[in-house]
């Protein structure tokens, strides 16, 4: 496993966020993180990346316990739910950010920077600033900017989120194609299960500050462990359903596809 | 933009927002709404009028009733100038360790999450709400003869008490919430994802206040600093307790004015005032060019 989580409890002021998490994604893997929402699913990331330390339990990142290591030298990058962009800094000052903290030579970081630029597709775009940008073209940023310093592993807070209902299909398929492509491993957090079951290799799902269950899509559709996950899938097959019916009066083939992306085997 | 961006981005704006009253869309115009609006102009103007157009009148006026040669011979009084530099080193003072303090106490309530942070919240605006009179009293029970540290400062040799560091010290209490007011609304709502994203690549402190933090509040800072020095100047309450009013020694410009006035030489005590009125319209300038500025960088 690439990332374990090993017992972690974690409280805010006696409310329990996480309690007894135990999970493990494999390297390589893209993993979401599936529950409704304030069920502690940002916690989870956020202890990951360093920004909050669990009240025990043990975090370990490619076999090292991480737990008192600053989230700086973990290897991660970071995707933020709004993604924080600098706001005062160029795409391509944004991008950079993190070469010039690890003193990277000039050329190496613009060498850099303009290969994310080309990776994202926004060459032309390096001058701009966040608030120029559309919401798809700032999540680009954002995930341009994780990767930048070359970390072993991405971790995205609700990436599509912010980002309007009609590109959020689209940019799913990209950033899906994107990872596979750097080949880097991936938790996401989603409280939308088509999102998860579309993108995700591997689910986990959360409830109330626990792990229900981890799975690959198939087994969580097909054989849910608990009642929650049952309850909570189902939901989901029947927000499908109520879509499909709003896609049909669209297209008949719109809502094939709707249909076949659930529970495909 | 979002919504979400748009209500940042309108928190971001500097200042109270005056200067840009003339983008408010003009009502459907009503015949009942007429009568109001004029009846509210009026009312504006007359208020305005009384309460501040003529006593400016009246301090020029009377500042200038005895002919230029007296109105410069009561600015360049050797006590007024004295006054005007005691006055000018207390504001300055009180500029520079307000904005550090505000910066600092900004960064910490609105980066970090402890207990307490709201009675330290509350404690910064004290100065708002106890009268000068009585800070300049308590810096007086406190650093005085008899006061609680009295012993000791005397022990040392050092005087604050109708000294110069006691105006320094009361100038500073009654303006140290200036900066802070106009920070802290800015630096929360940019709240700390930049930061924290700055921190997750390497960034030091100092880094992360310099690239991400301080381009976020400069004009709010400035715009602190500015309200921070138009208070300190025109400071009488506080100062006027615990300076002694030692001519040329512990007395400010505000204190100055006072005396003067108090030995019936009016026309001197306009002339000084008209000093301060000076300043006041410099800072209102000033003031406005940052609301501007500001704005414009939106
Ligand atoms: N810094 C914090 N202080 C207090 N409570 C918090 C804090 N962060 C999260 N929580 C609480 O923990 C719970 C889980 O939050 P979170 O992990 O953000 O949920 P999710 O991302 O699944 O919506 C929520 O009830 C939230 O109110
Ligand atoms: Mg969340």
């Amino acid at each position: 496993m690439y990332v374990q989580m090993e017992h972690i409890y974690k409280t805010f002021d006696g409310f329990h966020a996480s309690s007894d998490v135990n999970f493990g994604v494999e390297k390589g893997q893209l993993a979401a993180l599936l529950g409704p929402s304030g069920s502690g699913k940002t916690t989870i990331l956020r202890m990951i990346a360093g920004l909050d330390r669990p009240d025990s339990g043990e975090i370990m990142i490619n076999g090292v316990r991480v737990n008192d290591l600053p989230g700086s030298k973990r290897g991660i990058g970071f995707v933020f739910q709004n993604y924080a962009l600098f706001r005062y800094m160029t795409v391509a000052d944004n991008i950079a950010f993190g070469l010039e903290v690890q003193k990277k030579s000039k050329k190496e970081i613009k060498s850099r920077v303009e290969e994310l630029l080309e990776l994202i597709s926004m060459q032309d775009l390096g001058k701009r600033y966040p608030h120029q940008l559309s919401g798809g073209q700032r999540q680009r940023v954002a995930f341009a900017r994780a990767l930048a310093p070359n970390p072993q592993l991405l971790l995205l807070d609700e990436p599509f989120a912010a980002i309007d209902a009609k590109v959020r299909r689209e940019l799913r398929t990209w950033l899906k194609g994107m990872i596979g492509r750097v080949g880097i491993t991936s938790i996401f957090v989603t409280h939308d299960q088509e999102e998860a079951m579309e993108v995700a290799d591997t689910i986990i799902i959360t409830n109330q500050g626990r792990i229900e269950q981890v799975g690959t899509p198939d087994e969580i559709c097909l054989h849910p462990q608990t009642e929650f996950v049952a309850d909570f899938i189902d939901a989901a097959r029947y927000e499908a359903l109520a879509a499909a019916r709003v896609a049909k009066e669209l297209s008949y083939s719109g809502s094939q596809k709707l249909k076949s992306r659930y529970c495909s085997h | 933009m979002t919504k979400r961006e748009q209500r940042t981005y309108q928190q971001d704006i500097v200042g109270d927002g005056i200067s840009s009253i003339q983008k408010v869309r003009e009502p459907r115009r009503e015949e009942s709404g007429q009568g109001i609006r004029y009846l509210l102009i009026g009312i504006c103007v007359l208020f305005l009028f009384v309460m501040l157009v003529l006593p400016l009148i009246v301090v020029i006026t009377n500042a200038l009733r005895d002919g230029w040669a007296a109105y410069r011979e009561a600015v360049f009084d050797e006590y007024t100038v004295k006054a005007l530099q005691l006055t000018l080193l207390a504001a300055a003072a009180a500029v520079a360790v307000n904005t550090i303090f505000g910066v600092f106490a900004s960064y910490l309530l609105s980066k970090f999450y402890f207990r307490g942070r709201q009675i330290l919240a509350a404690l910064i605006d004290i100065p708002f709400s106890i009268s000068p009179v009585i800070a300049g009293l308590v810096f007086i029970l406190t650093f005085g003869n008899v006061g609680w540290m009295g012993d000791f400062l005397k022990a040392h040799g050092i005087k604050i008490v109708f000294a110069v560091p006691g105006v320094i010290l009361a100038t500073i209490f009654v303006t140290f919430p200036f900066v802070f007011r106009e920070l802290f609304p800015v630096m929360n709502a940019q709240g700390k994802d930049e930061e924290e994203a700055a921190a997750l690549m390497g960034a030091g402190g100092f880094t992360i206040f310099r690239r991400i933090t301080f381009p976020h509040i400069k004009w709010a800072l400035l715009y602190g600093v500015i309200l921070c020095a138009a208070r300190a100047l025109g400071e009488f309450g506080a100062v006027s307790v615990i300076s002694g009013h030692l001519r040329g020694k512990t007395n400010t410009l505000p204190l100055h004015v006072e005396i003067l006035y108090n030995e019936f030489n009016t026309t001197a005590a306009f002339a000084v005032s008209s000093v301060l009125v000076v300043l006041a319209v410099l800072i209102l300038i000033a003031r406005n060019v940052v609301e501007k500025f500001s704005r414009a960088k939106e």
